[in-house]
């Protein structure tokens, strides 16, 4: 059940920069131009810009789409008013996690939600088999495209006022309109710009002419992966729970929501098993689904272009997931060292 | 800086991507610039000892760039004399450069009539083609 791959609009920008495309959750997507190291080092240093409008959007609209929202996302949608974002989770009845994703409330009666592409089905079909009577779940992927412009220069750059992160406001770059996102997934301060999928060569020429670095998937993950942010369907699946995963912050375990009496059971006994941030002791690059001793799994790895040395995180026993302890990782038979760190493994230095 | 392709004349070369410039009873092994364009920017090789020993056609070792990792296939068999050190501190010198400061292993070759089976420049750039 081969399909076509999906091309975003963005396609031909990405062949004419030289782009290597590959197959990513059904699109056809550019994992490098340049080169992973250097276009991650921009974003760390300078600013680049990657094409991520193979991510979904849904629409979630009408007088009970908060009710709707509170009692399927994890986090508390009352902490955030118009204007403002929120990190979340989409939670299933085991506390497991059908998708991690972003929503953003246009009004009390309106919110947005981008969710992972490889899940965009999966989480449209959960919401909107669960719809309410005057709730209305609209898959609008199509119609977008969102371009991510990240790194200490960008916001300036693009010629943006200062702005709260996990806020968002509609304006216009380089004479598209957009809803400017304070949003992102690299650790650095930046944007996230959703604009009309036809205006998308428009705003990303203008942002390349500018002079952001373009960058593709494969410094997306080492990107993340030094700040420690989770990636759906590696770090975090419908089998792992988000206390384990690290991510009770983002669950409001006073209300109720999906899986909330299963999370609330996993925070009182503490979890068995914890995901852990680890940095190797020994020249090896661990990857996913590499045992560690003991009763682990890497979930993911890579070599970390900022500081020069593997990384990865993965779960492992409770006992084994405190800062300081040594792991041993069996890199294709041979055990290689590493120890645990505290998240994220990289830290911006603060000016 | 990223080499240019080649795959030099005097060279003999493993359909694996890998090349061997025999010297007398020794040869110098590396990987081709199509195994290493084909990978991306290297950062880990994962040498064997020295005194260990390299089959033709089995690997002796891997290299590894950010998003992959590859086993490195012996175009000869040997002794392995040296391994470059070079490539091991900073693995981006088989990049920048793969028939020269990129080698990978010296090695004394124990059956130096494997060297007749291996490609000519022109051979492998048929390979290559194909890919």
């Amino acid at each position: 059940m081969q399909s076509a791959l999906q091309r975003t609009p963005l396609y031909a920008q990405h062949v004419a920069l030289g782009a290597r495309m590959v197959p990513f959750a059904g699109w056809e997507m550019p994992v490098q131009y340049d080169g992973v190291i250097p276009e991650h080092l921009a974003v760390r240093r300078d600013r680049g810009v990657f094409d991520v409008s193979h991510m979904g959007q849904i629409h979630v609209e009408g007088p009970t789409a908060h009710t709707l929202l509170q009692s399927l996302l994890s986090n508390d949608l009352d902490r955030i008013g118009d204007g403002e974002a929120q990190y979340t989770l989409l939670t299933n009845e085991r506390g497991g996690i059908v998708d991690d994703l972003i929503a953003y409330r246009l009004t009390a009666f309106h919110y947005l939600l981008v969710v992972n592409a490889g899940n965009r089905s999966t989480a449209y079909e959960w919401l909107q088999e669960r719809e309410l009577r005057g709730s209305e779940v609209r898959d609008a992927s199509d119609e977008y495209a969102l371009l991510a412009v990240q790194g200490p220069a960008a916001i300036e750059a693009l010629g943006l006022p200062g702005a709260a992160p996990f806020t968002h406001a509609l304006g216009a770059v380089g004479g598209v309109e957009a809803m400017i996102c304070r949003t992102g997934y690299t650790g650095e301060e930046g944007v996230e710009l959703m604009c009309a999928a036809e205006d998308a060569p428009a705003l990303w020429d203008a942002i390349v002419a500018g002079g952001a670095t373009p960058c593709g998937l494969g410094a997306r993950d080492t990107l993340r992966l030094e700040v420690c942010y989770p990636l759906h369907g590696n770090d975090i699946t419908q089998d792992t729970d988000a206390i384990s995963a690290g991510l009770g912050w983002t669950c409001a375990l006073d209300k109720d929501f999906t899986g909330a009496k299963r999370l609330r059971r996993v925070r009182d006994d503490g979890p068995e098993r914890r995901l852990a941030a680890f940095v190797m002791e020994e020249k090896a690059i661990p990857r996913q689904g590499m045992t560690i001793e003991g009763g682990g799994e890497v979930t993911s790895g890579t070599h970390s272009p900022t500081l020069d040395v593997g990384i990865g995180m993965g779960y492992v026993t409770a006992g084994s997931s405190a800062p300081g302890t040594e792991l041993v990782i069996d890199v294709r038979g041979k055990p290689r060292l590493a120890r645990v760190v505290k998240k994220p493994i990289y830290k911006r230095e603060e000016a | 800086m990223a080499a240019a392709e080649s795959y030099p004349e005097g060279l003999k070369y493993h359909p694996e991507h890998d090349w061997a410039r025999i010297e007398g009873d020794e040869a110098v092994l590396g990987i081709t610039w199509w195994a290493q364009d084909a990978l991306g920017e290297l950062v880990h090789f994962e040498a064997p000892a020295a005194g260990g020993a390299t089959v033709k056609g089995e690997p002796y070792g891997e290299v590894e760039s950010v998003k992959a990792v590859s086993d490195v296939i012996a175009p000869l068999s040997g002794e392995i004399l040296e391994v470059n050190e070079a490539a091991i501190d900073g693995p981006e010198v088989v990049n920048d450069d793969p028939y020269g400061e990129g080698w990978l292993v010296r090695i004394r070759l124990s059956s130096p009539s494997e060297v007749d089976a291996l490609l000519d420049a022109a051979a492998y750039r048929e390979v290559v083609a194909e890919q």
